[in-house]
C-alpha cells in the first residue's frame, strides 16, 4: 500500500478524485458547524457570547498539533524508507499547520482580553504553542534555505522529528503547571466534559477543519510535484 | 575508541586556541551584552536583582548560540568532515568529542564569568550556588541541542541567522527551568526540582543530539 502510492502520478489520480469531494465536504462540514456554533449553540452562563471564539479556537489548536504530528510521521517514513511522497506531504503540510497555531494564538488571545482581562499570559500552555509556531517557521525556513530545493528535504526531517518533543509537553502542559488556561474538557479519560450543545458544532468543526487541511495539502502538493518536475526538466536541458 | 576521541577533542582545543579569539570573543559578548541591561532599563538595584538571572541566563544563551557556527563549519569548508565521517570511530561519537569540545570554549568560560556579571546585575546573595550549578547542568544541553542546530544549517544560505531560528525555539524549555531554578533559591523555596528537570534535559539530549546531528552532517556531504 504505502510503496504503491510513492509513484507522485498514480498518487496523484487518487488525489485528484478525491479532491474535489474533500473540498465540497470542507464548506459543508464548515458551514454546519459555523450554523451550530453561532446561532444554535447557547452562550456559555459564565462567558457569554464570547465561548462561541471556541468553536475556531478549539478545533485549529488541535489541527495545529495534529498537523504537525503528521509532519513528523511523514518526515519519519522520509528518513526510514525513503518514501519519495512522504516528504512532499511534510513540506506541503508545514505552511497550513503555521497557519492554524497562529490562529489559535490570534482567536485565544482575542477570547482572553475579555475573559482574562489580558491579551497574553506566559503560562506553559501559551508559551508551548508559542514555541510550536516558532518551530514552524523554523521548518519552513529550512525547506527554503538551500540552493538545491531537494538538499533542504533531509535536515527539515530530521528537525521535524526533533521538534514533536514539544507536541506532549502542550498537551499534558495544563496537567503538569498550574495554568490560567483551562485543562482538558473535550479529550478526557472520562469522555467529553461539555454539554452536546456545544460538542457538536464543535466536532463539525474540527472534521470540517480537518477535510480543508486535506484539500488544500493536496492542492500544496500538487504544486510540489509541479515544482519538482519542473527542476528535473530544467536540468535534463542543462545537462542533456 | 576513548583515544580517538581524545585526539578530536584535543585537536579542537588546540584549533581553537591557537587562533586565540574564539573562546575571547564569547566571553566578550557576553560581558558587553549583559553591560546593555543596567544601561537599558535604569540601574536601580531592585530592578536589576529582579532581573539578573534572566538576563544573565539569556545572554550565555545568545552567546552560546552565536558560537555555534564554528563547530562544524570549518571542518565543512575545509573538507575535514569527510575524514572524520570514515575515522574509525562512529560519528556520532565524533560529533559528541566536537560538542564536548565546544563545551570546554563557550560553556565553562560563559560559567566562571557568570558569577562575576550577576554581581554586576546585584544577584541577591542566595542565588549565586544555584546560578552556577544550573549553568554546569545547562550548558551542555545548550551545546548538544545546537549542534543538531549547526549540523542541519550547514551548507545553507544565511546559516547563521537559520542556526538561531532552528535552536532558539529548543533553548526556550533549557531557559525557563534554568532561570527558574535561580528564583526559586533567592525566594527561599528549593532549586531541586528545577535542577533535576534540568539534568533529565541533559541526560535526554545526550544520546539523542548527536544521534540527530550525526545524520544531519552525514547528508549535508552528499
Amino acid at each position: 500500500m504505502m510503496h504503491r502510492f510513492a509513484n507522485p502520478t498514480r498518487f496523484m489520480r487518487v488525489a485528484n478524485a478525491i479532491l474535489p469531494w474533500c473540498a465540497g465536504l470542507t464548506v459543508l462540514f464548515l458551514a454546519a458547524g459555523l450554523y451550530l456554533g453561532l446561532f444554535r449553540s447557547p452562550a456559555d452562563y459564565q462567558q457569554g457570547e464570547t465561548v462561541r471564539i471556541m468553536y475556531i479556537h478549539v478545533p485549529s489548536a488541535y489541527m495545529a498539533m495534529f498537523i504537525y504530528a503528521a509532519m513528523a510521521v511523514s518526515s519519519a517514513m522520509a528518513l526510514i524508507w525513503k518514501h519519495p511522497l512522504a516528504d512532499m506531504i511534510a513540506r506541503a503540510s508545514a505552511p497550513i499547520g503555521a497557519c492554524f497555531t497562529f490562529v489559535t494564538l490570534l482567536t485565544g488571545s482575542l477570547w482572553g482580553q475579555p475573559m482574562w482581562g489580558t491579551w497574553w499570559v506566559w503560562d506553559a500552555r501559551l508559551t508551548s504553542v508559542l514555541i510550536l509556531f516558532f518551530v514552524y517557521i523554523g521548518y519552513i525556513a529550512l525547506v527554503n534555505a538551500f540552493d538545491d530545493p531537494a538538499r533542504g528535504a533531509k535536515p527539515a526531517a530530521i528537525l521535524a522529528l526533533v521538534g514533536a518533543v514539544n507536541l506532549p509537553i502542550i498537551k499534558f502542559s495544563v496537567d503538569w503547571w498550574n495554568t490560567l488556561h483551562q485543562p482538558a474538557s473535550v479529550v478526557t479519560m472520562e469522555g467529553p466534559k461539555i454539554d452536546p450543545a456545544m460538542l457538536w458544532p464543535l466536532a463539525f468543526m474540527a472534521v470540517g477543519f480537518n477535510l480543508y487541511y486535506i484539500s488544500v495539502g493536496i492542492l500544496r502538493l500538487r504544486g510540489e510535484i509541479a515544482a519538482a518536475r519542473i527542476r528535473n526538466l530544467q536540468l535534463g536541458l542543462t545537462h542533456g | 575508541m576513548i583515544r580517538i576521541m581524545r585526539l578530536l577533542v584535543t585537536r579542537d582545543l588546540r584549533l581553537a586556541l591557537r587562533q586565540g579569539s574564539d573562546a575571547a570573543m564569547v566571553i566578550a559578548f557576553f560581558v558587553i551584552t549583559v553591560t546593555l541591561f543596567p544601561l537599558g532599563v535604569g540601574p536601580e538595584p531592585n530592578v536589576l536583582a529582579r532581573i539578573a538571572a534572566g538576563v544573565v541566563w539569556v545572554t550565555a544563551l545568545l552567546a552560546t548560540m552565536l558560537s555555534l557556527d564554528r563547530l562544524f563549519q570549518s571542518d565543512y569548508d575545509d573538507g575535514s568532515t569527510d575524514l572524520l565521517i570514515l575515522a574509525p570511530v562512529p560519528l556520532e561519537l565524533v560529533v559528541l568529542a566536537k560538542v564536548l569540545a565546544h563545551w570546554m570554549l563557550t560553556g565553562l568560560p560563559l560559567i566562571l564569568t557568570a558569577p562575576v556579571l550577576a554581581a554586576l546585575m546585584n544577584l541577591p546573595e542566595g542565588g549565586y550556588l544555584v546560578l552556577i550549578v544550573s549553568m554546569f547542568l545547562a550548558t551542555p544541553t545548550l551545546s548538544l541541542i545546537g549542534s543538531v542546530g549547526a549540523a542541519l544549517a550547514l551548507g545553507a544560505r544565511r546559516g547563521g541567522i537559520l542556526i538561531s531560528l532552528l535552536v532558539l525555539p529548543l533553548y526556550i524549555p533549557v531557559l525557563i527551568f534554568a532561570v527558574g531554578a535561580v528564583d526559586a533559591s533567592i525566594t527561599g523555596l528549593t532549586p531541586r526540582p528545577h535542577l533535576l528537570i534540568l539534568g533529565a534535559m541533559l541526560a535526554a539530549a545526550l544520546p539523542l543530539a548527536p544521534w540527530a546531528a550525526a545524520a544531519a552532517l552525514r547528508h549535508s556531504l552528499r
